[in-house]
């Protein structure tokens, strides 16, 4: 799969609507537009917002729709919806984007969840700058999803923590400032090695296509490198780290998560929904695109430890989330379960693994982002996050209640629902090759129903207290914005084919790049397709 | 009676120079015999002094770049002392912009402090240190560069102790001066060895020196390397020879402090590049694992030392501090390909941060002047609080600059750092790339510190009884082209990096 000179050619025939370019852009203008906008006419603020993310959402959702799930892309690559462009020449630095199977899902994601976001959570004070950070985080964050370029990635990942600082420490509540300092430099220390490792990846591969000239010039270019380059083992398992540390923060793996409990704790709601729903996202769509598809062979080679510390994460975060009393602390922790979840996945090398951790990061993008919104409204009603001082909301607020059990449940991985479908196919393909890993991880599962029924049931059951009894029912606002997180719970739960006919051929591609330099250890013997089936005939048995 | 035969001098390539020396004797000698100029044409005439500097080193650089295809390029003038080539014209450039921006905020600051009465020999002052400034970077004698090195710093001690109704100023030239004359015979001393071992004091000839008779005196011409890293270190602020920073730039006027931090570094790094690269290249393997401990130290030390200051000037100080360890992995880097003909990375790159650098100090400095207030004192964090709401483009400009000081992409600061790492990782210095990274996020936490007070802290009692933050219009000016900077270089740097690598070319 060489990347000939007909890149160019094809690229230079093809001249179409450069729609990630645009997707990028729009809402960084959002921002700008807002941002710049006059202070006597606040009325238009919030409308302006809503409809930039809307037109960005419709973008996406368009790109769902023209998404080829077999095409290999324009340029051969994989990669589709191409656009490359010079930016810093005399680095070797491209302004190149492309989406894939494993991209698609999580652009879809960050398009539909910002503009729930902006038009469902008030941030009570300050709004344009508050929309300002919220539009530009969503361009930083599309940007990191759809970049092909090394540098270009980097820019967009390290974008990204500046509005969320700003939305942490500007909205959140009483420990925002810590919390949102502390977000800020973890990731930036796991930053900083990836940047060095960035630079020497390109440098050491030196995979650039000098205008016919053959190779030998330095490139930042995703593609280039994995086509050209050509590194040493060690110096692969060097660099591989070097990357990994940055997303494994971001992630956040167990023994580095220590920032994600406050940060999400702290963060306004919005900021929470966000950084569950699509923030750390980065962090494992990074291990895939720039770990495992980079250095194939240093991922098979580490594979036990991020099997093991994977593992750790699931335990060690159900465990943690049931002892929370703060009920946002609880769902942070959950968080690092269920990414532990998608880490199992992603180094478990097999197809329905890959397509279970992709397939995992949006149900929990959605799962958890919609937990988080509802725990917010709680909080807006009841100005407390504590367990312990709500119970019997059930009975004031059946609506609210029945809203929140579907959530939970998602997150549970009840059959039927998004959950199940993505941890299911994780904990199938990792028992083909890491059986006791996974045998341990699905201990995981069982705890997750222990603390998150056990909280349903100490929040929503039994009589409501007196502060409890005037807990309002859920309006038309809130209905409107929870209910696409419910729609879109159970249409994945109930009928993930789409999705799954969209992810596999990518995964698949990755494993393939991983078992062609390493002895993976069993190949899967049950044939590629069979577990969707198997997944299908199970939910909609059970849903 | 035989005529002294005169060196030939290409006026031209020397004109950068002589409009300075120009504007710098005209403000002082004029100044001093008229009565007081209308508002503001002091400044003006400083400014434009600086800009026409800077415009002729840019007629001067494409000069040379026409020359070079055809061989030619840099020129050696005044019997071998001076070296014009597109170092030295990147080093004026860079060293004009700086002064082009004090100025402007200067304007402003005399204005505020009733200071006006000293402004023509405050900026006949800069011009000078520009013109010792600009002397480095094109020297191609050790002698000569001691000659700029010592223009420089004495203009700099008295700016320092200019504000004469603030002991803190008076405190800060005293400290700078002794402290900086003591460095000054450390790089003297240097000098006197390094010329004792190989009878030479012209770079160049240095380095042949060295080449013909590799082994004659080399304990001496290494204790002269040392002496010369000691006072040129001294001057760049690397740790341990940096306890002079903090407390002569919180002292000095800010727009002062703007101007040590930015030609100050400037010119320290020219020299050091000038020395250690070109004139000693054969001691790399002796200097440069110093080089590496004193990168390590400075941009650690400097990093952690400002999160603990609540003063801002003394916290950007110790920024300053590492930043200056940031250019001294860039010098690391180019010790590694010191001598040989490709010169690699690293030249060019300390070039790039020492200019974009510059300019982030210049504006950064820019508003804490304005939110000194009169008096210039109050610049501790809680003089920051509240501004965001108070002075949202000040503090969206701060903003800008502080992240680019963190190096956050999309930035000047992220460009100069990428190559810095970037020619770092070229010569196989990993651990160094990886430290500076690492000292860059500590440092981030300071600047973080700065933004929590401007936009997040809660107002306090007494807030409002404050004397309100004001912007002149030339300080205005100066913000925004250096945000501008920042932001046209953090998304386009592709031109800057284009010019940067011809130099070593």
């Amino acid at each position: 799969m060489a990347l000939a000179p007909s890149v160019l050619a094809a690229s230079g025939e093809a001249i179409e609507f450069p729609i990630l370019t645009v997707l990028i852009l729009l809402p960084a203008v959002g921002s700008a537009v807002v941002a710049a906008w006059s202070n006597r006419r606040p009325e238009w603020l919030r409308l302006i917002a809503v409809g930039f993310s809307v037109v960005t959402g419709a973008m996406t959702l368009w790109l769902l729709s023209a998404f080829e799930k077999d095409s290999l892309g324009a340029t051969g690559s994989g990669f589709q919806f191409e656009s490359r462009h010079g930016w810093i020449d005399a680095w070797g630095i491209g302004w190149h984007v492309g989406i894939d199977g494993i991209s698609l899902f999580l652009v879809v994601l960050t398009g539909v969840l910002f503009p729930l976001v902006i038009i469902g959570v008030d941030p009570h004070h300050d709004h344009k700058r508050y929309l300002s950070w919220m539009l530009l985080l969503e361009a930083g964050v599309l940007g990191s999803f759809v970049s092909l370029d090394l540098f270009l990635f980097f820019v967009f990942f390290e974008i990204v923590l500046v509005p969320m600082y700003f939305l942490i420490g500007g909205w959140g509540y009483e420990g925002r400032v810590q919390a949102a300092t502390k977000f800020f430099l973890f990731t930036m220390v796991g930053s900083a090695f990836m940047l060095v490792g960035i630079v020497a990846t390109a440098v050491l591969a030196k995979a650039g296509v000098a205008d016919g000239a053959g190779g030998g010039r330095v490139s930042f270019d995703l593609i280039d490198i994995v086509n050209n380059g050509s590194l040493d083992t060690s110096t692969a398992r060097w660099l591989f780290f070097a990357f990994a540390v940055a997303f494994a923060v971001k992630v956040p793996v167990f023994p580095l998560h220590t920032w994600l409990p406050d940060a999400h704790t702290q963060a306004p709601t919005g900021g929470s929904i966000i950084l569950a729903g699509v923030l750390l996202k980065l962090g494992t769509y990074g291990l895939m695109r720039f770990g495992v598809f980079l250095f194939p062979e240093a991922a098979h080679w580490s594979r036990a430890l991020w099997l093991t510390l994977a593992v750790i994460g699931i335990l060690y975060g159900a465990i943690a989330a049931t002892m929370q009393t703060d009920l946002k602390r609880l769902v942070a922790y959950s968080s690092v379960a269920h990414l532990g979840f998608i880490v199992l996945g992603t180094f478990a090398f097999t197809s329905q693994a890959g397509v279970g951790a992709v397939l995992q990061n949006v149900s929990h993008g959605l799962s958890t982002g919609a937990l988080f919104l509802l725990v917010g409204m709680i909080y807006e009603r009841r100005h407390t996050r504590k367990i312990a001082e709500l119970n019997g909301l059930q009975k004031v607020a059946p609506i609210f209640a029945a809203g929140f059990m579907v959530v939970m449940l998602s997150s549970a991985g009840v059959p039927g629902l998004n959950g199940f479908v993505g941890e299911y196919l994780i904990l199938m393909g990792s028992f083909l090759s890491a059986r006791w890993w996974t045998a341990a991880a699905a201990a995981g599962v069982i705890l997750a129903a222990l603390y998150l029924l056990w909280a349903y049931q100490r929040v929503f059951h039994g009589e409501p207290s007196d502060e409890n009894k005037d807990f309002a029912e859920l309006n038309i606002r809130e209905a409107g914005v929870l209910l696409p997180f419910i729609g879109l719970i159970v249409f994945t739960g109930v009928y993930p084919k789409p999705m799954l006919d969209r992810i596999e051929p990518a995964v698949d591609r990755l494993n393939a790049r991983v078992c062609a330099v390493a002895v993976c250890a069993e190949q899967p013997e049950v044939p590629v397709g069979e577990p969707e089936g198997d997944t299908e005939s199970d939910t909609e048995g059970e849903g | 009676m035989p005529r002294l035969p005169a060196p030939s001098i290409d006026w031209f390539a020397l004109s950068p120079l002589l409009v300075l020396l120009g504007g710098a004797l005209t403000l002082l000698v004029v100044g001093s015999l008229t009565p007081r100029w209308p508002r503001g044409l002091y400044a003006l005439a400083a400014a434009v002094t600086a800009g026409a500097a800077g415009t002729m080193a840019i007629f001067v650089w494409n000069d040379i770049t026409d020359q070079s295809t055809d061989g030619g390029g840099s020129r050696l003038m005044v019997s071998g002392a001076a070296r014009v080539d597109l170092f030295a014209v990147w080093v004026t450039i860079a060293v004009c912009a700086a002064v082009l921006l004090t100025v402007l905020v200067t304007n402003d600051y005399l204005e505020r402090e009733r200071m006006v009465d000293s402004a023509p020999e405050i900026y006949s002052l800069y011009l000078m240190a520009a013109i010792g400034a600009v002397v480095m970077g094109a020297a191609n004698d050790l002698i000569v560069l001691f000659l700029g090195l010592e223009i420089m710093s004495i203009a700099m001690y008295v700016l320092a102790a200019s504000h004469r109704r603030r002991p803190q100023s008076q405190e800060s030239g005293m400290k700078y001066f002794v402290l900086g004359g003591f460095s000054s015979a450390f790089f003297l001393y240097g000098v006197a060895l390094v010329y004792g071992a190989t009878g030479e004091t012209r770079i160049d000839g240095v380095v042949t020196a060295v080449n013909d008779n590799p082994l004659a005196n080399n304990a001496m011409s290494l204790a002269g390397v040392a002496l010369l890293l000691v006072g040129l270190g001294f001057k760049a602020a690397a740790v341990p020879f940096h306890f002079w920073t903090p407390d002569v730039y919180q002292g000095a006027p800010s727009p002062v402090t703007a101007f040590l931090a930015s030609v100050g570094k400037v010119a320290a790094f020219a020299a050091m590049l000038r020395v250690l690269v070109y004139a000693l290249p054969s001691f790399t393997d002796d200097y440069r694992p110093v080089i590496w401990v004193l990168a390590v130290l400075t941009l650690v030390v400097g990093a952690v030392m400002a999160v603990v200051q609540t003063d801002v000037k003394r916290m950007l100080a110790f920024s300053s501090v590492s930043h200056a360890g940031f250019l001294l992995v860039g010098v690391e880097a180019a010790a590694h390909r010191a001598g040989g003909a490709d010169k690699g990375l690293g030249v060019s790159s300390t070039l790039l941060y020492a200019l974009i650098y510059a300019v982030l100090v210049c504006g950064t400095f820019a508003v804490v002047t304005c939110v000194g207030r009169t008096g210039d004192s109050a610049t501790d964090l809680a003089g920051f609080r509240g501004l965001g709401r108070a002075k949202p483009a000040l503090a969206l400009g701060m903003t800008v600059l502080l992240l680019a000081q963190a190096g956050v992409p999309l930035t000047s600061g992220f460009v100069a750092k990428f190559a810095v790492i970037r020619a770092a990782v070229d010569v196989d210095s990993y651990a160094v790339a990886i430290i500076a990274m690492v000292a860059a996020v500590i440092a981030a936490f300071l600047y973080l510190r700065i933004m929590v007070s401007m936009w997040i802290a809660d107002p306090e009692s007494g807030d409002d009884s404050r004397e309100p933050v004001r912007v002149g219009l030339s300080t205005a000016v100066a913000i925004v082209l250096a945000v501008g900077f920042t932001l046209v270089i953090g998304f386009f740097p592709g031109w800057l990096i284009d010019l940067a690598e011809a130099i070593t070319g």
